[in-house]
């Protein structure tokens, strides 16, 4: 199927041959479509046989304990129960924290492992099960959730984005629709590390595609049910509420769009939150799980604001947690306001891409509690700028690669990493993309090519090298400080991109108003 | 997928037009699709850029194989593991007679001394897996990873020969065989998830067929012979190699061809001197020769590969069981025909018991055909068909056929399946059972979807790259010759439908419907069934190779 892509790609290189490498194409979109998705099924089940994150550490082990636990909750528990404390449900080990969606996700998944292999998701009993049938049975869950969410998504998104461009760039489109599918950080998380991410970006995926061919209700509805599965999809919602917002204000009536939009993602949280809705105090008990405060500001070593610059800033020890809360949130409102207010000026549909990569970066490095994983959020937006943007989807994909590397090794996930890492190297260098990037050979090539011999260093000193003893977690730190810097400049350039969107409507608007 | 979506502005016009003509330098234009970079169609491409592109190619099937590393792989692990540390810690003279393990060395010196060549690198990542002893069943991580990179660093040989075979074929073609050999399922469900080493053997074989249709023959027959000290079940061909190169390399008159005969029945005899030597100096080589040819083992596999005997077999039970119908007394076998030959019992009750001898002469009888073409009109173009069936022949009347062997003829028939659009849907039914009759040899659920996975993709890609190859090149023969454009064009017959569709048939009754009715009963029906199904598949392959050799001329 690369081999696919790179047909599709080749003719571009030689136009009078192009029909060799095309004969992908030539048989009809849908069948080269076919060939992609299967080669992402593919490897989505060679990362599978490898470990997920706590195979075989009691007594806590991992993210997959902790998707079988809620499994194992949501079948056992009435609805009542799930976020609750009990005899039952040790809210410590492993509880549930996150919205109501990934419990009924949960619950439909602990169905389909019940059937097959009842022991797995016995009350109490279950805690800790590891089988190899019960393993297999966890990655099926995984597999179908994303074959049969994010696959149709991101076909969606490429219908849409490439319906009004040019017929002919079907080898691009190609190249384009492996690149999101392809996008090895999220396999790895979630077919590797195990979790179900593929889930909440599946729907946002949806959701900005069904915005992208202005059907806004039924993209807000899916966005409330991303966010409704994952509370991190909020990374999203500036650019989300921005661009909504924004194309409301350019109608005739305003307040009525406003309304329609508002009341579409009131009346979905309603239902995905009804059985919460019978006191007042139980959603509130719900909430209070979902915002984990008391984990502190930042664990481990992540790329973003405040664990990069905890190294000169002992923020831990400065503030209180409820200061950093505050610190936190105006932090983030105030580094987003800024992307928000270019897509509610300005709101065109490249824009919006933007802006949802510049909110999501924000996000990442000023929200409370962020994670290594959450990479995988920002990283969405940028392989929807893929043929736009190639370059600064390249770099964001190395470094949220290196920045996951000290996680995934600790889940002795090096051999599926490596792998990916190739493959993508080799996919997006699959000629039809070449040309664009050879152009952007500029001032900043030196700068890259030591960025990337940074980064296979770090790579190769991080596996060989134990660290001194004084400082045990130097070499994290310092591959979280080169991944800062890169995302930081992809924030910036982002930003700065919005800008100019802005600039030139306004120049369209006032050369139109001329005519 | 959305009307309205179609109707909608295009996303890109919505935002200002101005977007194109922006001045900054960031964002190249977007016309992927029409890049005039090289503006006339070279015949012949550039050698870098073919290298480059067979490299992307195999290197994004590296990528699938380094994923599959710790995913199920058969005793054959354990028994390259045993010769790694054989050849390892005992002296020459002793690789062929040691007993320390079941699985004794039974390749022929080459193999042995690639095996060698590995040990040195395997006794630096881990001394243990070369031990004799304290490495029997040894499988620690650094073991499977350094194993399972052998066979991945040496399938670049098999790159290496489709690189040679296809170099000066046209751009088309090349991709697409390409894509048929280095993405072959089979190769992967048996080098890379079973364990083997067929795609470094196969390699060899392909660059000995590349030197032999440049009409190097000296080369090509050079490098049979070296094949033949690697792995020796490849000698099924050396018949037609024997009769070829006789007739096309030994031309010239009478002096010129006997010499021509000398120089390379010497290299010949330099090679297998080469190998066979060491031992016959060690007064090993009775004890080689027994390693490798153990008659011991019975006329079928455990498994029985789907060939000619299978009918044999099933006509003979049927036989039997009529015949006691009727009232005869027939007595049942004690012997059976996985097994070896026990002392005189025949393992049919009815048939003609089959002997070693037996089969080794219909192999002949049937490559004759091919001898005699081979004779009269020695071609180069013919001789990776010829040698193709040759294979196949062997596989189909062999003695104790692996369902593996279908590997040696599957892969040299890619080269040639685009030839005509016969030679295509051949292919395409071909590959697809060589395939599907491999399935058994991964059992347990966590390769399940991947081998499916694998022949799906090989099938798609196979379907896609016939028909589109095939349109294109008769959309222009018919505009200019007026044919009629259906008769030449890539499609699947009904008939060929209605046998892939009993395929899938036949795998959903044993995965799904078997375990219901019989729960854990008759485990070998649905394998008998698999064998008994894919031999009509390769019985019919057999028959269409002969028409076909000697329908050509």
């Amino acid at each position: 199927m690369e081999k696919k892509t790179k047909k599709a790609t080749k003719p571009s290189r030689d136009g009078s041959e192009s029909n060799i490498w095309s004969f992908l194409t030539q048989k009809g979109t849908a069948a080269s479509f076919i060939c992609i998705t299967l080669f992402a099924i593919l490897v989505r089940i060679a990362v599978s046989i490898h470990p997920y994150s706590g195979a075989g550490t009691p007594p806590k082990y991992g993210d997959y304990e902790a998707q079988r636990h809620w499994m194992e909750i949501t079948l056992n528990l009435p609805v009542k129960e799930w976020y609750r404390n009990s005899t039952v449900n040790d809210l410590k080990y492993w509880g549930l924290d996150y919205p109501p969606l990934t419990a009924y996700q949960s619950y439909i998944h602990g169905l389909f492992l019940r059937y097959f292999d009842p022991q797995s998701v016995e009350l109490y009993t279950s805690r800790g099960y590891e089988s190899y049938i019960g393993k297999l049975l966890m990655r099926w869950t995984v597999l179908l959730s994303d074959v049969l969410i994010f696959f149709p998504a991101v076909m969606y998104f490429i219908i849409v984005y490439y319906s009004g461009i040019h017929e002919g760039s079907k080898s691009g489109r190609l190249w384009h629709f492996a690149m999101i599918l392809l996008n090895p950080c999220l396999i790895l998380i979630d077919h590797g590390h195990f979790q179900y991410n593929c889930i909440s970006l599946g729907l946002t995926v949806a959701a900005v595609s069904a915005i992208l061919s202005d059907r806004d209700i039924v993209g807000s509805i899916l966005f409330s049910f991303a966010l409704n599965h994952k509370q991190m999809s909020a990374y999203f919602a500036p650019a989300f509420f921005g661009y909504l917002f924004g194309k409301c204000l350019k109608r005739r009536n305003p307040f009525l769009e406003v309304l329609k939009l508002g009341l579409a993602v009131l009346g979905t949280f309603t239902v995905l939150w009804w059985p919460y809705l019978y006191s007042v105090e139980a959603p509130f008990e719900v909430l209070s799980r979902l915002a984990p405060f008391e984990r502190g500001i930042y664990e481990d070593y992540v790329a973003n604001f405040w664990c990069t610059t905890s190294v000169i800033v002992k923020w831990k020890r400065l503030f209180s947690t409820q200061a950093l809360r505050i610190l936190s949130l105006v932090s983030t409102v105030s580094t987003c306001l800024p992307s928000m207010l270019l897509l509610i000026l300005a709101p065109s549909r490249r824009n919006f891409l933007f802006g949802l990569l510049s909110s999501s970066l924000s996000f990442y490095f000023f929200s409370f509690q962020v994670h290594e994983k959450s990479i995988l959020l920002p990283l969405l937006p940028a392989s929807f700028l893929a043929i736009d943007e190639p370059l600064i989807f390249r770099w964001l994909t190395y470094f949220a690669l290196l920045s996951m590397f000290p996680l995934l090794r600790r889940d002795e996930l090096i051999l599926p990493y490596i792998a990916l890492y190739g493959l993508f190297v080799l996919l997006y260098n699959a000629p039809v993309q070449r040309e664009d990037t050879r152009e952007t050979r500029s001032p900043f090539t030196t700068l890259k090519y030591f960025a990337i011999a940074c980064s296979l260093l770090l790579h190769i000193v991080y596996l060989m090298v134990t660290p001194p003893r004084r400082y045990p977690f130097l070499f994290e730190a310092v591959m979280m400080l080169l991944c800062f810097c890169q995302f930081f400049f992809v924030f910036m350039y982002t930003n700065m991109k919005q800008w100019e969107l802005l600039k030139l409507s306004s120049q369209t608007v006032r050369e139109k108003k001329n005519i | 997928m959305s009307p309205s979506s179609s109707s909608s502005p295009p996303l890109k016009s919505s935002t200002p037009n101005t977007t194109r003509r922006r001045p900054k330098a960031m964002k190249p234009p977007k016309n992927h699709h029409k890049h005039h970079s090289d503006q006339t169609p070279i015949p012949k491409p550039k050698p870098n850029r073919l290298i480059t592109e067979i490299l992307w190619v195999s290197l994004v099937a590296t990528c699938i194989k380094f994923l599959l590393i710790p995913a199920y792989h058969s005793t054959d692990f354990e028994v390259h593991r045993n010769w790694l540390a054989i050849t390892h810690s005992l002296p020459l003279s002793q690789w062929y007679s040691d007993e320390t393990s079941p699985w004794t060395l039974d390749y022929p010196p080459f193999f042995a001394h690639f095996e060698h060549f590995l040990s040195f690198f395997a006794s630096l990542v881990d001394p243990i897996m070369v031990h004799l002893q304290q490495g029997l069943n040894y499988k620690s991580q650094p073991t499977i990873l350094f194993q399972r990179l052998t066979v991945i660093v040496s399938d670049f040989v098999l790159v290496f020969g489709i690189y040679r075979l296809t170099r000066n074929s046209g751009y088309k073609e090349r991709v697409l065989i390409w894509v048929l050999v280095i993405f072959s399922p089979g190769l992967m469900i048996v080098d890379h998830l079973h364990f083997q080493y067929n795609g470094f053997l196969l390699g060899i074989l392909l660059i000995s067929l590349s030197a032999l249709e440049e009409g190097k023959d000296l080369l090509g027959g050079f490098v049979f012979a070296v094949l033949l000290c690697f792995k020796h079940l490849f000698a099924v061909a050396a018949p037609v190699y024997f009769v070829y190169l006789l007739r096309h390399y030994c031309r010239g008159g009478l002096i010129r061809g006997f010499g021509k005969l000398v120089i390379i029945g010497s290299a010949v005899v330099a090679v297998f001197a080469a190998a066979y030597g060491p031992f016959l100096y060690h007064g090993q080589i009775q004890q080689v020769f027994h390693r490798m040819f153990p008659f011991g083992r019975g006329l079928c596999h455990a498994y029985w590969a789907p060939n000619f005997w299978v009918f044999y077999i099933i006509l003979d039970k049927v036989l039997a069981f009529s015949l006691v119908k009727m009232g005869f007394s027939v007595q049942t076998p004690t012997a059976s025909f996985t097994g070896g030959l026990v002392g005189d019992s025949s393992p049919f009750a009815v048939l003609p018991r089959v002997t070693p001898m037996v089969t080794f002469s219909i192999v002949l009888l049937a490559i004759a055909p091919c001898l005699i073409k081979a004779w009269k009109d020695p071609q180069p173009r013919m001789i990776t068909r010829w040698i193709a069936y040759a294979y196949t022949c062997g596989f189909m009347f062999g003695w104790h056929v692996h369902e593996k062997a279908s590997l040696h003829f599957v892969i040299p028939l890619a080269i040639i399946s685009l030839k005509s659009v016969e030679d295509a849907k051949h292919y395409f039914y071909l590959s697809i059972v060589s395939c599907y009759s491999l399935f058994p040899l991964l059992f347990e659920a966590q390769e399940y979807p991947i081998k499916v996975l694998l022949l799906l993709l090989h099938a798609t890609l196979m379907w896609i790259g016939f028909s589109s190859h095939f349109t294109t090149t008769n959309r222009k023969a018919a505009e200019s010759e007026q044919t009629r454009y259906n008769k030449t064009s890539f499609i699947v017959g009904w008939f060929g439908k209605l046998y892939l569709l009993g395929l899938v048939a036949v795998e959903i009754y044993g995965q799904f419907v078997h375990p219901i009715i019989f729960a854990e009963r008759l485990p070998f029906l649905p394998l008998m069934m698999i064998s008994i199904y894919c031999a009509f598949g390769m019985m019919y392959s057999w028959i269409w190779q002969l028409r076909q050799i000697v329908k050509c001329h």
